[in-house]
C-alpha cells in the first residue's frame, strides 16, 4: 500500500504543474506498481487459467494423452482422425444445422417483438420484461427437462399436432426433429437479443419515417431502408454473440440426449461429443484437438461475418455517441 | 402522422382502438412464450399418469405428492443440502466475481501503466475464447493439486476475474465517471485504494449490482462445472441434482421430476422478479446474454 501512494503525488504533480500532454505520455506510466496491484488477480487468473491452459491444450491435442499415463508426441494424427471419425463428422453436421437455423430464426423473432414493442404506449417496460424472462431460465436444467417433457411421445405438443394431422410421435424421441425441439428452446429465449434490438430502434429518429412517408413509402419499404440499415450495427453485435454462444450449446442437449446424443445420435452436438470424449473416454488428446478445431471453426465464422459486415454494416457518425 | 391526426376526436378514438389491439396482440403472443411456464406449473399438481397424455391445463385433482416425493430427497440426501450447495457456490462466486472484476476494472479504467492496451486487448478477445479449449488443461492441474471434487475449481476463475464481461461493463462504467472526482481525491492526499474504495466503487454501484445478479444466477444455472468436477452427490448443486434423480428413476416419475425443476427455478424468478430492471438493463447496454 506504502508504494501505491507515492506514484499518484507524482502523478498529480506533471499534471497540476505542466498538463503538458505529449509530455506527460513520453513519460514512465505514472501509476506504475498501482496498476499491477489492482490488476493482479487478473493477472494470475489470465495466465494461470487462460494462457496457461491455451497452450497446454494445444500441445495436448498433438499427443495421445488418457490422464494416467504421461501424454505421447503423436504430430497431427488427432486431427488427421476427426475428419473420418463418423461421430465427429456428424457432430459437426448436427451443430452446423442448429447454429443455421437458431440464429436466424431466433434473431427474427427477436427484431419482430422489439419492432412490435417498439411504441410509446403504456406497459411497454412490463412487456419487455415478461418477454426477456424466458432468457435468464432457457439454458437451465430445469427448462431443457420441461421442454423434452412437453416435446415427448403424447404429450402436449404431440397431441396438439396429432390434432392438425401430424405425427411424429413425440419430438424428444424422432431423430429428425430432436434438434428443431433445441432450436425452438433457443428461439424461446429470443429475449436477450430482442432488448438489445429494442434499444437500437429507440435510437432512431422519428423524423426519418415522417419523411418517408411523406414520400410515399410504405410500411415494408421503410423497414428495408430505414429500419434496417439504421440498426444495422445492433443486428451485427447480435448476430455475433448469437452464432458465437450457438456454437457452445452443451447444457440443454446433454439433458435431451445425453453423452451420446440421443435419439440416434441426432443430438450429438460438437461440445456434447467433445466431453464425451474426454471425460467420458479419457480421450484428453483428441478432446483437445477437437476443442482448436471449434475455435477454428468459430475463429473463421467470426472473421466471416466481420468482412460481410463492411457491406451492410453502416455506424452513422450522430447515432455512435448517444448512448 | 399520429400527431397530426390525433386532434380530431374520430381519430381519437380509432387510436384507442388501435391501441386496445396492440395489447391484445402483445398478451397473446406473451401468453404463447409463457405458456411451457404455466403448463410445467399445472402439471407439477397433477398425478404423474395426467400429465402426459392429456391436453387439459388444470389438473383434475390437485396433489401435491410430487412436491412430498421431491422432499424426500434424491439418493439418500435432502434436497435441502441441494439449495444449500448451490446457494453457497452462488453467493461466494458473487463475492469472488465482484471483487476481483472491480480491482481489474479499476485498473484498466483508471490507472496507466505499462502494457495496459495490450492486456485489455487480452482481456477483450477471452469474449470470444470458446471456454472448452481451456477445460482439459484446467482439469488437469486441479486432479494434480488434489482438487477434484471439491468447489475449489468451480469458483477459482471467479475470484481471478476469468468473467471478462463484467470487467468491461465496470470499465465502461468508470471511463463515464467525471475524473475530478478522483483528482481532487488525490490532491487530498487519498491513495489509489482510497480511491478506489471512497469513490469509485460507491458511483459503480449500477454496474456492480447488475455484476452480482448475472453472476448469481449464471452459477445457479451452472451444470457444465459441476458435471466435470463434483462426483459426491452431497457436494452437488441443483442443476446436477436433477440430473441424478432423471437417472435414479430413469426419467420415468414426471411430476416429481418437474416438481423439483420448478423448485429450481424458484431464486431466479425470484431475482428476475426483485431486479429486473438492471437485468433489462444490462442486457440493453451491453449485451450480456441471458
Amino acid at each position: 500500500m506504502s508504494r501505491a501512494t507515492i506514484t499518484p503525488d507524482l502523478d498529480d504533480g506533471v499534471r497540476t504543474t505542466g498538463s503538458t500532454g505529449p509530455r506527460k505520455r513520453a513519460r514512465l506510466p505514472g501509476d506504475g506498481m498501482a496498476g499491477y496491484l489492482f490488476l493482479s488477480p487478473w493477472l494470475i487468473g489470465i495466465l494461470l487459467l487462460t494462457l496457461g491452459p491455451m497452450v497446454t491444450s494445444l500441445y495436448l491435442s498433438f499427443t495421445d494423452y488418457d490422464l494416467f499415463n504421461s501424454p505421447t508426441w503423436i504430430g497431427l494424427e488427432n486431427y488427421e482422425k476427426m475428419f473420418s471419425d463418423p461421430r465427429w463428422l456428424r457432430s459437426v453436421q448436427v451443430t452446423a444445422i442448429y447454429v443455421a437455423l437458431a440464429v436466424p430464426v431466433k434473431l427474427a423473432a427477436a427484431l419482430a417483438v422489439a419492432m412490435l414493442l417498439n411504441s410509446k404506449r403504456r406497459g411497454q417496460g412490463f412487456y419487455r420484461a415478461a418477454f426477456y424472462g424466458p432468457s435468464l431460465i432457457g439454458g437451465s436444467v430445469s427448462v431443457a427437462i420441461v421442454w423434452k417433457m412437453m416435446f415427448s411421445d403424447d404429450s402436449v405438443v404431440d397431441k396438439l399436432l396429432l390434432g392438425v394431422g401430424i405425427d411424429t410421435g413425440g419430438w424428444a424421441g424422432n431423430p429428425d426433429y430432436s434438434v428443431m425441439m433445441l432450436v425452438l428452446l433457443a428461439v424461446w429465449q429470443l429475449g436477450a437479443p430482442m432488448v438489445i434490438f429494442l434499444a437500437g430502434l429507440k435510437q432512431v429518429p422519428r423524423e426519418l419515417y415522417e419523411a418517408a412517408e411523406v414520400d410515399g413509402a410504405g410500411r415494408w419499404r421503410q423497414f428495408r431502408s430505414i429500419t434496417l440499415p439504421m440498426i444495422s450495427s445492433v443486428v451485427f453485435f447480435n448476430l455475433l454473440l448469437e452464432t458465437i454462444n450457438s456454437f457452445q450449446v452443451f447444457t440443454s442437449a446433454y439433458v435431451v440426449g445425453g453423452p451420446n446424443g440421443q435419439p440416434a445420435g441426432s443430438t450429438l452436438f460438437y461440445t456434447i461429443y467433445l466431453f464425451d470424449r474426454g471425460f467420458g473416454d479419457y480421450r484428453m488428446g483428441y478432446a483437445s484437438a477437437m476443442a482448436w478445431m471449434l475455435l477454428l471453426g468459430v475463429g473463421l465464422v467470426t472473421v466471416f461475418l466481420f468482412r460481410t459486415a463492411r457491406g451492410w454494416v453502416f455506424y452513422s457518425g450522430d447515432s455512435g455517441d448517444k448512448r | 402522422m399520429r400527431r397530426r391526426v390525433a386532434t380530431s376526436d374520430k381519430a381519437g378514438g380509432t387510436a384507442r382502438v388501435r391501441s386496445v389491439v396492440w395489447h391484445v396482440g402483445v398478451l397473446l403472443l406473451l401468453a404463447v412464450v409463457l405458456y411451457p411456464i404455466v403448463w410445467v406449473l399445472a402439471a407439477t399438481f397433477k398425478p404423474s399418469e395426467d400429465i402426459v397424455g392429456s391436453l387439459r391445463l388444470l389438473p383434475s385433482e390437485v396433489t401435491t405428492a410430487n412436491y412430498d416425493r421431491v422432499f424426500e430427497g434424491v439418493v439418500g440426501v435432502g434436497i435441502g443440502r441441494f439449495f444449500l450447495n448451490s446457494a453457497v457456490l452462488a453467493v461466494l462466486s458473487v463475492v469472488g466475481t465482484v471483487a476481483s472484476s472491480a480491482l481489474a476494472a479499476y485498473a484498466f479504467g483508471r490507472l496507466r501503466f505499462r502494457g495496459r492496451t495490450v492486456m485489455f486487448g487480452i482481456m477483450i478477445s477471452t469474449l470470444l475464447l470458446p471456454f472448452h479449449v481451456l477445460i482439459i488443461p484446467q482439469y488437469i492441474v486441479f486432479q494434480n493439486l488434489d482438487l477434484v471434487d471439491t468447489y475449489v475449481p468451480l469458483l477459482a476463475g471467479k475470484f481471478l476475474a476469468s468473467e471478462a464481461f463484467f470487467i468491461f461493463l465496470i470499465v465502461q462504467f468508470i471511463r463515464n465517471l467525471p475524473r475530478e472526482l478522483d483528482e481532487s481525491a488525490k490532491i487530498d492526499g487519498a491513495n489509489h485504494w482510497r480511491v478506489f474504495w471512497d469513490i469509485i466503487l460507491p458511483l459503480c454501484r449500477p454496474a456492480l449490482i447488475t455484476t452480482a445478479i448475472f453472476t448469481f444466477i449464471w452459477s445457479w444455472n451452472d451444470f457444465f462445472g459441476p458435471l466435470i468436477y463434483l462426483s459426491t452427490p452431497d457436494k452437488y448443486p441443483l442443476p446436477l441434482a436433477l440430473q441424478l434423480f432423471i437417472d435414479e428413476t430413469s426419467g420415468s416419475d414426471f411430476g416429481a421430476l418437474m416438481a423439483m425443476s420448478m423448485l429450481a427455478l424458484v431464486p431466479v424468478i425470484l431475482f428476475f422478479l426483485f431486479f429486473q430492471r438492471f437485468l433489462v438493463e444490462g442486457v440493453s447496454t451491453q449485451g450480456l446474454k441471458g
